[in-house]
């Protein structure tokens, strides 16, 4: 009746993971207790969970990350409290069973359910806003898109109290992760999570695809784009091209698991080499799918802080688009040691070094776009010149871990782990916290409060820098990964700096949790009224924040790249219409929440086995689809009185404190000219 | 399946009339869909290439496959594809009742080309060459039935089709929906021939 | 410098222990820079001492480039910061072709610097490629098992759990290979690691320059037992080395199949063990059993196949013999 799952499938004997199963329930019922009180359940139903505003959902994927990050940052301190503890055959206190899930959760969790829906949250934030869009090509698509990927988080946390996840490091190699030698449900959690979030991420590449080529505001060509929408679009059709094998390796590691299939077996011809090429030839487009977006925050943060256009906009574009081929030709330097001869090795050795040619330009041009410029201290740029230092770091080892005789020596390496997380924070987690202080405003109204946010960032800075350096040197003391203990005890002093390091870091998350608590809670002083607090450049600024939810109520026409702040320098940036017109807007639906749910049903029935149960969640999620393919009343007109109502609340204080004219910032005013 | 603001016309993008139906971003889209299947496709060639093999002392495709067999396969499903290019042709005419016979015809040619698949499933797993017996006949079972997997996927969608343009006639969504369908189809038809070539007639030569 | 000792003798953590140490990781930058506190800055051969050159060199190289960036990210923000009114302020500036062809130039000229120095090194430094040298080369089998190390000396007849010995100046030729997942043969001193995988076999050759015991460690993971899974690799004279040799031979304990079917079971923690004899052929039969029945296996395989990451059918494996 229910497969393999019994309730000794729950970890009662496991302290650790009892205590946050109850503290997890604890919160939940209190979050779910204060939801009924408030009577907010049709609210976050009808204007939350249904709702196909692009806005809305890029929110509520930056929440879910933000809640991950919380989830896999656990994870991450606890081993470092592990091995700063295990010195010498010392145990700890985690066995290698949890030990082992820990360090898989932690990768996977930070890079498929913290850092991915980050930069998709932002990407749904600001693309259709900067291209003067009303939304994106396919709102439905992408409130599934959201409710899949929220149905891969709940089976991965699902893992932690049911059962158990995977054992076998983030990209479960086999033959490590086939039954034979990884038994329990761990890697099926692993697989079913991925597939299931793995594929609202295609879905949601495709739909950023078509709606930056096809829903751009009249005049914004191409090379009239703003680089974050440049940069969304490379990394879209880098998920197109790379999900799909992503998908593929995961379904033949499935076949075996599920259906004793030899693909990546020992015996039987199976080939375990091949997954390990799939897997990368996801995997290695995947970190630029992660960073190219960072690097667009970046530049649009640079270039509004610095009061000046971005240096070199084409330069950053071919950068950008060089960066996207390149990356799918470099895989094989994930595994120079597995015995490639001595030319193939070089040649993706090189192929990977050439990635830091166009990646040292985008360096060079946000140095010059702060060149004569007027740089204002704001949160966002100080995450931005963190990052260009930190990002120097981490770019430096990881061009000397592309030469493979220097790779010899440092593959696997405690120093490979600091060199990542030198580019995945010091690049991607920079970048997402330097993003969300900028855009903030714009999607609540109100920007954060400057102070705890300069605190995490200096925590954050530091700290990352405490806990890394002392394993770049462990790497070249022949400290290698996933150490569960370590005989050597001279390794210790440098762990024990590294879990302080983390601490450091905690803070630096707890400042940012706290910045947005401040921030809500003074909401009323910290409000921009004018919609461009910062003094944009783009067109996201020249709506109001928060944007109406058809964003504009004129398309923008566009002629050049900055456009609005060429608006604001004619002095055309608030303009009123002789007359609005009548707006075609997508109902919403909740489809795409009940075709996640019964996603999570399939999901958790395969994990166990549960073939009725996995039938059910498959005839869900297909019928769930059929009733919106029958669905008729999938739109509607705000009719233009209604636009006109809103347009005239938004502008009215805006005339009344002037400004409907140049908006530079005022203490640039007097030198601009 | 999706509904923005009207009136969007970025003359860059496109020339032609759709009128108020956003059908050329659809169609954008699921072309953009089918590279990213085709991608799909692509890794389990090369599986199926690397592994071909790796028969571990069982069955190999020579021993296997029957030409003839899977010829009447390939022909099942060239003649469904021709007979979606009628219905297709007739749906830009405007005569509903035809597509309606067309799209049954295509239904019970795809649907004959999936019996015979299993069949064969059936036959070679009872000649103990299931898809656990060796790496080459997992890669074989996984590309074929894969693609026999989009097959039954196209035949359901099929079903939906034929029963809206029942109900709701040749309207603009029946008909983008119609496109999108024939694109599958195709695409599907292209793929079979690829399988045909690589798998059956590379295994059986 | 540590010990491989270490790892049979478990302790407890001491604080008092600890905390002098300390004082190290704050020195440590310093040390790093001087390079010789931590094994891979610090070679005990030739394939070590040539890959650290190599790291450096590369270093050094991209440090004309990043060193710059790092100060000019500093100094501009600074200098062009909105409360200093002194600098210069344009507005509207955005383009110099001059500084574009500088920008992609520099970098791409460095890189290609370091393209010649990548190819040339990745073909001398070939874990493949046998080390020049008059003296003939110990060859030396190595198994990864669940969750330890098993080597043979075929041409001593010998076999050895977690520990190796050989004579320094003299190459030693691995043979690699696993009896169960993905690991990776590595003894940081010595120079480059390699993976070892079932049903098929890699090669490493290294050489040591001076005398000494080298933790030798799988540096890819590998389930639960793999923090456990290491070695000592001592490098002795040729007299300690046929000492050791006759050491080993003296046990009675005999590696055939039934005692290795027992050893490849899974275990942790194991202690060093001995063989005195060990059944010809072994290795190959560790390989041989999970391709014997494919129609390639015996034919197709070379004594110098490598193995390729690039996977194409069974011929980049060497096959049982």
């Amino acid at each position: 009746m229910f497969g393999k799952l019994t309730l000794s499938a729950i970890p009662f004997d496991q302290p650790i993971i009892m205590g946050t199963l109850l503290m997890v329930m604890l919160g939940g019922a209190a979050l779910l207790g204060f939801v009924t009180y408030q009577r907010k359940w049709a609210y976050l139903w009808s204007e939350w969970f249904t709702t196909v505003d692009h806005k809305k959902i890029g929110i509520m994927y930056i929440i879910m990350a933000l809640v991950m990050l919380l989830r896999g940052f656990a994870d991450a301190i606890m081993m470092r409290t592990q091995q700063a503890m295990a010195s010498a055959d010392a145990a700890g206190y985690l066995p290698p069973h949890h030990f082992d899930q820990v360090f898989t959760a932690h990768g996977d969790i930070m890079i498929f359910f913290m850092a991915m829906p980050f930069i998709t949250g932002l990407m749904n934030l600001v693309v259709p806003l900067q291209i003067g869009a009303r939304d994106v090509a396919y709102p439905f698509l992408n409130s599934l898109s959201f409710w899949l990927t929220a149905g891969g988080v709940v089976l991965i946390m699902a893992s932690l109290f049911i059962g158990d996840f995977a054992a076998t490091g983030w990209l479960a190699y086999p033959p490590l992760s086939e039954l034979k030698y990884s038994p329990t449900v761990g890697v099926d959690y692993y697989i079913w999570s991925l597939q299931l979030s793995g594929l609202g991420t295609t879905l949601s590449g495709i739909n950023f695809i078509v709606t930056i080529l096809k829903m751009r505001a009249p005049g914004m060509t191409l090379m009239k784009m703003p680089v974050f929408t440049w940069t969304a679009l490379v990394t879209n059709i880098l998920i197109v091209a790379a999900f799909p094998v992503l998908t593929v390796a995961l379904a033949l590691l499935g076949a075996d698991r599920y259906l004793g299939m030899h693909f990546f077996t020992n015996d039987a011809g199976g080939n375990a080499m091949m997954y390990v090429n799939l897997i990368w030839i996801w995997g290695h487009p995947e970190v630029y799918i992660l960073i190219l977006p960072c690097f667009g925050a970046y530049s649009e943060i640079i270039a509004t802080f610095s009061g000046k256009p971005l240096f070199g906009y084409k330069s950053m574009v071919y950068a950008t688009a060089a960066i996207g081929v390149l990356s799918f030709l470099v895989w094989l330097h994930h595994f120079f040691t597995m015995g490639s001869g001595a030319s193939v090795n070089a040649f993706f050795g090189i192929m990977t070094m050439i990635i830091s040619v166009p990646t040292g330009v985008k360096l060079f041009n946000w140095l010059f776009t702060m060149y004569r410029g007027r740089v204002r201290f704001t949160v966002p740029v100080l995450w931005t010149i963190g990052f260009m230092v930190t990002f120097v770091i981490g770019g430096v080892t990881g061009v000397l871990m592309a030469v493979p005789g220097a790779d010899f020596v440092l593959h696997n390496s405690l120093f490979l782990i600091a060199h990542f997380h030198n580019t995945i924070i010091g690049g991607v987690v920079f970048g997402c916290l330097a993003a969300m202080n900028y855009w903030f405003p714009k999607a609540f109204g109100f920007k954060l409060a400057e102070r705890w946010g300069k605190a995490s960032f200096w925590c954050w800075l530091v700290g990352f820098y405490v806990a890394f350096m002392p394993l770049y040197i462990l790497g070249l003391k022949g400290m290698t990964r996933r150490m569960n203990h370590y005989a050597n005890p001279d390794w210790q002093p440098y762990l024990i700096v590294a879990l302080i390091g983390a601490v450091i870091i905690l803070f630096g998350i707890f400042f940012t949790v706290l910045q947005l608590y401040v921030s809500v809670r003074d909401r009323v002083t910290l409000r921009d009224p004018s919609g461009d607090p910062w003094g944009g450049r783009t067109l996201e600024w020249s709506t109001s924040s928060p944007a109406p939810f058809y964003n504009f109520a004129v398309l923008p026409q566009v002629r050049q790249l900055d456009q609005f702040w060429t608006d604001k320098q004619d002095g055309v940036a608030y303009m009123r219409p002789n007359r609005y017109e009548d707006i075609h807007m997508p109902r919403n639906t909740g489809v795409g929440v009940f075709m996640g749910l019964f996603g999570v049903v399939l999901g958790f029935a395969l994990v166990w086995h549960i073939w009725w149960m996995a039938a059910l969640g498959l005839a869900g999620m297909v019928g769930s689809f059929l009733v919106r393919v029958y669905d008729r009343d999938i739109d509607y007109w705000v009719p233009a009185a209604e636009v006109e109502r809103i347009e005239r609340a938004r502008l009215a204080p805006l005339q009344k404190v002037g400004l409907v004219k140049v908006a530079l910032p005022a203490d640039d005013e007097q030198k601009a000219a | 399946m999706s509904a923005t603001a009207d009136g969007m016309h970025i003359p860059a993008a496109h020339g032609h009339d759709h009128g108020h139906d956003d059908g050329s971003k659809t169609l954008l889209g699921f072309w953009i869909y089918l590279m990213s299947d085709c991608l799909i496709f692509s890794a389990l060639f090369a599986t199926f290439a690397v592994l071909a093999n790796a028969t571990a002392g069982g069955p190999t495709g020579r021993e296997l496959f029957e030409l003839p067999y899977v010829l009447g396969e390939t022909a099942l499903l060239l003649v469904s594809s021709f007979t979606f290019g009628l219905a297709m042709l007739n749906m830009h005419a405007g005569r509903r009742q035809r597509v309606m016979a067309w799209l049954v015809a295509t239904f019970v040619l795809g649907a004959g080309f999936i019996g015979m698949e299993v069949h064969e499933f059936a036959h070679l797993i009872h000649e103990g060459a299931g898809p656990d017996r060796s790496a080459f006949l997992s890669a074989y079972f996984t590309l074929v039935g894969t693609h026999g997997l989009h097959v039954t996927a196209g035949l359901l969608w099929l079903v939906v089709m034929m029963d809206q343009v029942r109900r709701r006639g040749l309207n603009d969504d029946t008909r983008r929906r119609l496109s999108c369908l024939s694109l599958f189809w195709h695409f599907l038809d292209i793929v079979w021939i690829c399988v045909f070539t690589f798998v059956y007639l590379r295994g059986a030569i | 410098m540590p010990h491989p000792k270490y790892a049979r003798h478990p302790r407890p953590v001491k604080l008092k222990a600890v905390i002098p140490r300390l004082r190290y990781a704050g020195a440590s930058a310093f040390l790093f820079l001087a390079g010789c506190s931590t094994e891979v800055l610090n070679p005990k051969g030739d394939i070590g001492a040539q890959e650290k050159s190599l790291i450096l060199i590369a270093l050094g190289l991209m440090a004309i480039v990043a060193v710059p960036v790092i100060v000019m990210t500093l100094v501009f923000a600074w200098r062009y910061r909105a409360g200093n009114k002194k600098a210069r302020y344009a507005p509207n500036w955005s383009h110099s072709t001059a500084i574009e062809v500088v920008v992609w130039s520099v970098p791409a000229v460095i890189i290609a610097i370091l393209a010649a120095i990548t190819w040339h090194t990745s073909h001398t430094l070939d874990p493949y490629k046998p080390l020049a040298s008059k003296a003939k080369p110990v060859t030396i089998e190595a198994v990864a098992l669940d969750w330890k190390w098993l080597f043979i000396y075929p041409d001593q007849g010998i076999a050895t759990v977690n520990e190796i010995a050989f004579p320094t100046d003299v190459p030693v030729n691995f043979h690699i290979t696993s009896d169960s997942v993905m690991n990776a043969f590595f003894i940081p001193q010595l120079g480059s690691q390699i993976y070892a995988m079932a049903g098929m076999e890699t090669q490493l050759h290294l050489i040591a320059r001076e005398p000494g015991t080298y933790a030798g460690l799988s540096s890819n993971y590998s389930g639960a037992g793999f923090s456990d899974m290491h070695f000592q690799a001592i490098a002795t004279s040729q007299q300690g080395f046929d000492a050791w040799v006759a050491k080993v031979k003296a046990q009675a304990k005999t590696l055939d199949n039934t005692t290795y079917e027992a050893l490849a079971k899974p275990s942790e923690k194991n202690p060093v063990a001995y063989y005195g004899q060990v059944s010809p052929g072994l290795f190959a039969g560790v390989i041989g059993k999970y391709m014997g029945d494919t129609p390639l296996g015996g034919q197709c395989a070379g004594k110098q196949a490598q193995v390729a990451a690039l996977p194409s059918n069974h011929t980049h494996a060497k096959a049982a013999e």
